[in-house]
């Protein structure tokens, strides 16, 4: 360990500093000879000749004592959304029920493998079925493909079923417009795929320029990708309009569904003319997210797009259930534009987003989306006169609330309002998204927050926001209080350390 | 609503804040055609804890588990012991209720824990760096062949037969639509790995050969000639590695000189999970970090001059570059990686030793007993800790004869290649450290029970 005695008083020996734990890496307290598991038994030699492996490979080990402590103290250095308001906009933390976990844990789920005998899992495909048919109804379309494992890879689902429609009908379209307020997944995704992506500004009330949208289509579109609610928290009030302009000239409405909770109960994109749309079920359906992961992406389709969608899938045959593959793809599905993933999708979530469906229902989901709304907007209207708010005149925002840094002092910004949030015990908002607003700063408080918390996330921030515009300079240096001060990202991506070196 | 906090009086004050007569004129910009009144019809009204529970562990009870008896599964999703601390760890509210760590001063457990992890993935692979995971083998292994074709410029991969079927059903769907070509076909049930006619095969236009380790019918063999005809020809070397494991006894794919080496890293801390989540490991030399898809942690530090973590490279990224971007992932599987990493971090070098020689003198064990059931074979001179066996029959409606009989006897070839009449006869059977000796013995019986 590092000793750091010295004169300063706010220096300390170990590097620790009361319940504020330094930790070294396992590669500096872990040994190749050390290992946490016993096993029953030794094995006999084995014999893989050449193939043997022979140099060390260099793998720290723990005993079981010294991995608990290692990753307990890690996690002290993690905020969560058990710990607090976790303001990402886009993002939706909200809080994770524990039965949900509890659930996802029954042998039943999490014992069984994707390629047992379907005899053998009736039980796992009734859970994909029974939360099919509530994305389906909650959605009013027509199906859905269950398989992709997260919102962007749900994106490119949707975009491949567009693909797969158009090839159907012989038809070699080539563009997909996204408006430039768009998740930055939707142009990356189209451009995976292989398309042209061409932008489509925003009127300065936050949402997609219709006249400018109209104005584009023509014969070689594919398509739109619209994020509904829209990235500046906005409702696109003319989303029916832009369905039936963009199926007039034969092309596909894609719909990025990532902020659905703000809508679930409320509306269904079903009746806005939406073809495919993919459901975060980490955001609206809350699974935990884990520091970065795993996500869901089922997409829901229209009539149109169905038959295109991916293999395998689940279907109801008599009492029981079967799973579609490639071999019984050709009599039922043979459109399909084939498998985007090795196995039938997220299970683990599946079993978590059911269980927070069914502990709601149909009218605690509606509250959900509700409270989501209302949370938002009660933080956008008590921060309007001290944040420059600039859609607060475009109409209610939905489930999150935009600001931007008009009005900050010379030489401050929004990165440090965000860093000053901190220190105030806050995980700051989402920062410098979207692109469309200087500054941005996108404020999510979702339905599980009570209105005294709010009330003290408003003060604080507040606060900082009064500091900013007065320029203190203890701002300009936040956070003081965390367990790392500002990091050098620039050192970073310039000289990369990616991994260990002994 | 046990999760809402909102008190009536809490709205009804709130909606005075904001202005607003009611919660509906916070919906006024939805057309009022599209606006739902009450709860959607047709849908139950929320239910309690016990009730949710109660509903949720009647489905469960509908499955077969692994651990219910003997059980042979493999084929890309292996079975091991996963110690108890590894889920309690990652149930730790400040791992399991994180976002994506972007605000580093707050988020140094996770970035730590990723920087640990791309360490650890790294070394087992035998490659200069890792990125900080993906969603799944499969994905990572599609992702692979993209970058590839990114950094040689040519449109051809050469998938071999023994890549894991669903992995090259991946690939088709997606060169389908971006132009690739790919070259691929079903195995054949030879004992070795062809993979002396994949290096014939290499041309002008090749960007990558894949190749999988163990591979789909459980075979082994060393890849440093073909690594060596792919770089004489301009071709990189992308290796898949579905059972991470087989690496504490076997030689890593970047040590017998594989430019990519992608993997699934379900064995170690996940589970079986019904095929999901799982984790995409993604490795590769370091002159190709920057075409790498994917989250990446970095070191550097913090205005104190202490050391730190931050995801960096990110320029090759989504929110930055849109169209250009390397990928379109915006996410990692972040909590399985920590499962990972942990399982990984108790086992060290010496237990992951231990455990790999506990699987293979195991399926050792398993592959002698089976072939003395008559009628049965075992295809392969070499293997890890799965086969292949040969039955003098098609394995498929054997595999339902076995779990009649309590016994999960593998995956049929059969279900992986439903339209090849050549390989029915296959049986892949997985032995890991799970599998006792009795449940070898009633593996054994039962399968002579069913081919007598």
């Amino acid at each position: 360990m590092n000793a750091v005695g010295g004169a300063d008083d706010n220096v300390t020996f170990t590097g620790n500093r009361a319940l504020m734990l330094e930790e070294a890496l396992i590669f500096e307290i872990g040994s190749t000879e050390t290992t946490g598991v016993d096993f029953d038994e030794t094995a006999p030699a084995a014999d893989f000749g050449a193939l043997a492996r022979t140099a060390p490979i260099g793998l720290p080990g723990l005993s079981e004592s010294e991995t608990v402590r290692h990753y307990t103290r890690l996690s002290r250095q993690n905020y969560a959304i058990d710990l607090g308001l976790f303001p990402l906009g886009s993002c939706t933390m909200k809080h994770n029920p524990r039965l949900n976990e509890k659930v996802a844990r029954m042998s039943g789920f999490a014992d069984a493998h994707p390629l047992q005998p379907q005899e053998t899992v009736q039980g796992a495909y009734a859970v994909i079925h029974e939360l099919a048919e509530w994305l389906i109804t909650l959605t009013g379309m027509h199906s859905v493909a269950m398989s992709p494992k997260a919102g962007a890879h749900g994106e490119l689902c949707g975009i491949l079923c567009i693909k797969a429609a158009l090839e159907a009908r012989g038809e070699d379209r080539r563009v997909i417009l996204v408006p430039e307020s768009a998740h930055g997944t939707n142009p990356a995704t189209a451009a995976f795929a292989g398309f042209t992506v061409e932008d489509i500004p925003a009127t300065e009330a936050g949402r997609v320029n219709l006249e400018a949208l109209k104005a584009r289509l023509g014969p070689d579109v594919a398509g739109v990708m619209i994020t509904n609610p829209n990235t500046c928290g906005l409702f696109e009030r003319d989303m029916k309009a832009i369905s039936d302009a963009v199926h007039a000239v034969g092309g596909y409405v894609y719909c990025d569904g990532a902020n659905f909770n703000a809508i679930v109960g409320r509306v269904r994109p079903g009746d806005l003319g939406v073809d495919a749309m993919h459901i975060n079920l980490h955001k609206t359906f809350s699974t935990p997210h884990g520091g970065g992961g795993p996500g869901s992406g089922p997409v829901v389709l229209s009539e149109a797009l169905a038959p295109f969608a991916p293999l395998p899938f689940v279907t109801k045959q008599g009492d029981g259930f079967r799973l579609i593959e490639e071999e019984s793809a050709g009599e039922d599905h043979p459109q399909t534009f084939g498998r985007m993933t090795a196995f039938h999708g997220q299970m683990g979530m599946f079993t978590r987003a059911l269980t927070y469906i069914l502990s709601h229902g149909a009218d605690g989901l509606k509250q959900v989306a509700e409270d989501a709304v209302l949370n938002a907007n009660y933080v956008l209207r008590s921060l309007e006169g001290v944040l420059d708010a600039p859609f607060a005149a475009s109409g209610p925002c939905m489930h999150e609330a935009l600001f931007s840094d008009k009005g900050l002092a010379e030489g401050f910004s929004t990165l440090d309002i965000a860093k000053g949030l901190i220190d105030e015990g806050y995980h700051p908002m989402t920062v410098y998204f979207p692109l469309v607003v200087h500054g941005a700063m996108l404020v999510e408080p979702t339905e599980t927050e009570s209105k005294a918390a709010l009330d003290q996330f408003i003060g604080a921030l507040r606060s900082i926001a009064m500091r900013a515009k007065n320029g203190d300079p203890a701002l300009k240096s936040a956070p003081h209080f965390a367990p790392r001060g500002r990091l050098d990202e620039t050192l970073a991506a310039r000289k990369p350390v990616l991994a260990w070196e002994d | 609503m046990r999760y809402l906090p909102l008190t009536s009086d809490d709205r009804v004050a709130m909606l005075a804040t904001i202005g607003a007569s009611s919660i509906d004129d916070l919906f006024v910009d939805v057309p009022a055609e599209a606006r739902l009144d009450g709860p959607i019809a047709g849908l139950p009204m929320h239910a309690s804890e016990l009730a949710v529970e109660r509903h949720m562990a009647a489905l469960s009870r509908q499955n077969r588990a692994a651990g219910d008896g003997p059980f042979f599964l493999g084929a890309g999703a292996y079975r091991h012991h996963v110690p108890a601390s590894v889920d309690h760890l990652i149930q730790r509210g400040e791992f399991l209720t994180a976002y994506t760590p972007y605000q580093p001063e707050i988020a140094q457990g996770t970035l730590q824990m990723l920087f640990e992890f791309q360490s650890q993935v790294a070394r087992l692979l035998g490659t200069d760096v890792a990125n900080a995971s993906m969603y799944d083998g499969s994905t990572a292994c599609w992702e692979a062949i993209v970058m590839a074709r990114r950094i040689t410029k040519r449109a051809k991969a050469l998938l071999s037969t023994g890549l894991h079927p669903h992995y090259r059903s991946v690939a088709r769907t997606m060169a389908k639509y971006t132009g690739d070509v790919l070259v691929d076909g079903d195995p054949s049930l030879e004992a070795g790995t062809d993979w002396a006619a994949l290096a014939d095969s290499i041309d002008k236009e090749t960007n990558c050969v894949v190749v999988q380790y163990p591979d789909i019918l459980g075979r082994i063999d060393d890849m440093t000639k073909l690594a060596e005809a792919c770089q004489s020809a301009g071709a990189l070397l992308i290796a898949v590695v579905t059972e991470p494991v087989a690496l504490g006894l076997i030689k890593s794919p970047g040590e017998m000189g594989a430019d990519i080496v992608v993997g699934e890293g379900q064995s170690l801390g996940v589970g079986l999970q019904f095929g999901g989540p799982y984790v995409g490991l993604f490795a590769c030399k370091t002159k190709y970090v920057r075409q790498m898809p994917g989250r990446l942690c970095g070191e550097t530090v913090d205005a104190n001059g202490k050391r730190g973590f931050v995801l960096t490279l990110s320029t090759r990224e989504q929110h930055i570059r849109r169209e250009k971007a390397t990928s379109n992932i915006c996410t990692n599987s972040g909590l399985c990686a920590l499962a990972f990493s942990i399982h990984m971090t108790l086992l060290g070098e010496a237990g992951l030793r231990q455990l790999a020689a506990i699987n293979h003198s195991r399926a050792k064990a398993a592959a002698a007993e089976l072939a003395k059931v008559p009628g049965v074979s075992v295809l392969n001179t070499g293997f890890f800790n799965e086969f292949t066996l040969l039955l003098p029959t098609e394995a498929r409606p054997v595999i339902h004869k076995l779990a009649e009989r309590g016994v999960l006897g593998g995956v049929s070839l059969g279900r992986l290649y439903p339209d090849n009449a050549g390989l029915a006869n296959g049986l892949v059977v997985a032995v890991t450290e799970t599998v006792t000796e009795a449940d070898i013995a009633a593996f054994a019986a039962a399968l002579k029970e069913v081919l007598a």
